[in-house]
């Protein structure tokens, strides 16, 4: 058990900068997931914890030792990497017990602690086969056991679920919560898949260029954005981002979309968007924030009519798509309140949720 | 394949009678008719050469009368012989064991150069087997000259007695494995560079993390998944080497008093400076049934295999 520390840490692969000075402290037991889109640097960060690349400069911590210059097999680490790298040649057995061989561990303790593991993976009976004889799924959990037997101080998934089918994805996900809250070890989990993201992480990082743009809860990342790049990136289907005007409306804020379209800024956000009356601005808003027109209306909400252009159901939902001064706007309704394309619906957008980007910085208001 | 032959067996068996239209239109047929030209061409230059040796390996000296196994008993009975089949066995095992490790470490160097110097050294270091043995080994006669010898020239000014390299019997023998590992070592590393390539960098990888250094990568992850290209390259190498010709006979032709001399090399001096053709063809036929066995077991270890990876 041990936390992980990253200082200032750069990566330059020949002149290119892989990930440009990032700072990340994991505490001792803690999932932290790092996401973003390929070529963010999550790779190569999990990488250079692993020590299977070197940083160009800053200091990497795993306990209290600095392992900048201990080679990988010193540094007391397992990684499950995306395709398994199951050794083709040796039985599911050999494969877990591998690392243990090597540090010579006595026999009866090698057979003990992979049938430990074996047991929590569900895969005692497939201890005598070869990765080639295993389905995916199970080859993905002998991965996983030959990483648990090792008992190390942290674990490291380099986008382990990428190669499964949706479904087993899914199913893998849970598992891998159940066994981190069995085998309680500071995990570091690579994933560009959002979802993944935020149903495993204790904390999010997430990733954007080389740099973290925000750490924080799940709740955090999706609620409180910190840029417009978070604000898209989490969340499915994306959020909408409209370019708007900022203009006082008597005592009141409101936002202007378009001709036909101008929405009231709540009173709890007005003392927070004031100085940027007159302003152009980026409106962001979650689909999920625009449904179907009840009778009642909450506080802080709007009601309009749109244009339906596209309809999408989902089943238990349905996607309705409108354009606003041609931005397409995606919003989340009850599939029995959806409407047909070409007609006119009533929308209610929730503006509690709302959020506002400077276009200059993209840094959430 | 399978199971188009089976559907073959049964059409027949079904309809009772064969027409020989569709005698001609089965897949087996068309398939059997375009590699005629090849099998043409093997039983001309390989089956048939094989059974004429065989023929003549009966025969008289003069080649007048059948002698069945006579020139056999006599092979048997001469020490020459013996001494040929030790240093055939000799010839192509030593060397084919250290053509192996030479390519085998070469390979691992070259694989782990940057990959942009990778091809330089990668043609460069296949010159000696790209050179006609025939000249190469020219040159190694030069180098090995009693009186113009560079080793020992070089032995000389570093005060080390000079060699009769290719006087003295075991220095002789030495030679010539020597320039056959010369020679022949590109090809393993070529062979094993390949082999090297497909060993997904991912192993090495998990085995680093896993506490492997680089010895036990190479002995956990590299030897095992490059085995079957290690021993069809061995085999490979077997046959020929066992079979060379070219080299013994430039360098020592055979000497000092045939203690170089192997199948090949000898059996050409029995027949054609000897006059007796049946006898050199006998020599010939030994190689056969040696490189059988060999083969049997190499290859039913690679088939074993092939059906568990």
């Amino acid at each position: 058990m041990a936390q992980v520390a990253l200082r200032n840490i750069v990566k330059m692969f020949d002149r290119t900068p892989a990930v440009q000075g990032i700072d990340l402290d994991i505490s001792d037991r803690e999932f932290i997931v790092l996401v973003g889109p390929s070529g963010c640097g999550k790779s190569t960060t999990l990488r250079m914890i692993a020590g299977l690349e070197e940083a160009t400069s800053g200091e990497i911590y795993i306990g209290d030792q600095l392992v900048n210059d201990v080679p990988p097999k010193d540094r007391d680490i397992a990684m499950v990497f995306q395709n398994y790298a199951l050794y083709p040649h040796m039985t599911v057995f050999e494969n877990m017990s591998f690392g243990l061989r090597l540090k010579k561990f006595p026999k009866p303790e090698i057979r003990e602690r992979v049938q430990a593991a074996a047991r929590i993976l569900d895969i005692t009976n497939l201890l005598d086969r070869r990765p080639k004889q295993l389905s995916g799924g199970q080859r993905q959990r002998v991965a996983m056991g030959r990483a648990i037997v090792r008992n190390p101080k942290v674990f490291l998934f380099d986008e382990p679920l990428s190669n499964l089918d949706a479904k087993l994805r899914v199913q893998m996900r849970t598992e891998i919560k159940k066994i981190h809250q069995t085998v309680t070890t500071t995990t570091v989990y690579v994933t560009h898949d959002q979802v993944e993201a935020m149903t495993l992480a204790d904390r999010v990082v997430i990733m954007n260029g080389g740099r973290i743009d925000q750490i924080g809860s799940p709740h955090e990342v999706y609620h409180k954005p910190r840029t417009q790049f978070v604000a898209g990136f989490i969340g499915s289907p994306t959020m909408n981002f409209l370019p708007c005007r900022l203009v006082e409306n008597g005592a009141g804020l409101t936002v202007r979309l378009s001709d036909w379209l101008a929405l009231p800024v709540p009173p709890s956000r007005e003392a927070r968007y004031r100085p940027r009356v007159g302003q152009e601005m980026i409106f962001g808003l979650r689909p999920e924030h625009i449904r179907e027109g009840r009778g009642d209306m909450p506080p802080g909400s709007a009601a309009f009519d749109a244009r339906l252009d596209v309809v999408e159901p989902m089943g238990m939902e349905t996607m309705v798509y409108f354009i606003v001064d041609g931005v397409e706007v995606c919003g989340r309704v009850d599939p029995a309140a959806a409407g047909n394309v070409g007609e006119s619906m009533r929308l209610v957008a929730d503006l509690n949720q709302m959020h506002l980007i400077d276009p200059r910085t993209e840094v959430v208001i | 394949m399978a199971d188009v032959v089976a559907r073959d067996i049964r059409i027949p068996a079904r309809s009772g009678q064969l027409s020989l239209h569709k005698f001609a239109r089965r897949k087996s047929t068309i398939a059997f008719l375009m590699a005629l030209p090849l099998i043409a061409i093997i039983a001309c230059l390989v089956i048939y050469p094989a059974f004429y040796s065989i023929h003549l390996a009966s025969l008289n000296k003069s080649m007048t009368k059948f002698v069945g196994f006579g020139n056999f008993e006599f092979l048997f009975r001469r020490n020459t012989f013996w001494m040929v089949v030790e240093q055939s066995l000799l010839f192509a095992i030593t060397a084919v064991i250290f053509k192996a490790v030479v390519g085998f470490i070469v390979a691992h160097f070259v694989h782990n150069l940057p990959s942009q110097g990778q091809r330089k050294w990668r043609g460069m270091l296949l010159i000696p087997w790209v050179i006609p043995p025939a000249m190469s080994t020219l040159a190694w006669l030069w180098l090995f000259d009693p009186s113009y010898s560079a080793f020992n020239w070089v032995f000389t000014h570093l005060g080390i007695p000079q060699v009769a390299w290719l006087g003295n019997p075991y220095w002789a023998r030495f030679c010539v494995i020597l320039v056959n590992i010369w020679v022949g070592s590109p090809f393993f590393m070529i062979m094993y560079l390949a082999a090297l390539k497909s060993v997904p960098e991912q192993l090495h990888e998990a085995a680093a993390i896993d506490g492997a250094n680089w010895f036990q990568k190479i002995w956990y992850i590299n030897l095992p998944m490059m085995r079957n290209i290690i021993q069809i390259t061995a085999l490979f190498s077997l046959i020929v080497t066992f079979a060379n010709f070219d080299i013994v006979k430039i360098l020592t032709n055979g000497g000092p008093v045939d203690q170089t001399h192997v199948f090949a090399t000898w059996a050409f001096t029995l027949a054609i400076w000897g006059n007796d053709i049946p006898l050199g063809a006998s020599v010939s036929l030994f190689m056969a049934p040696i490189l059988a066995i060999a083969a049997f077991f190499i290859l039913r270890n690679v088939r074993r295999r092939g059906n568990e990876a």
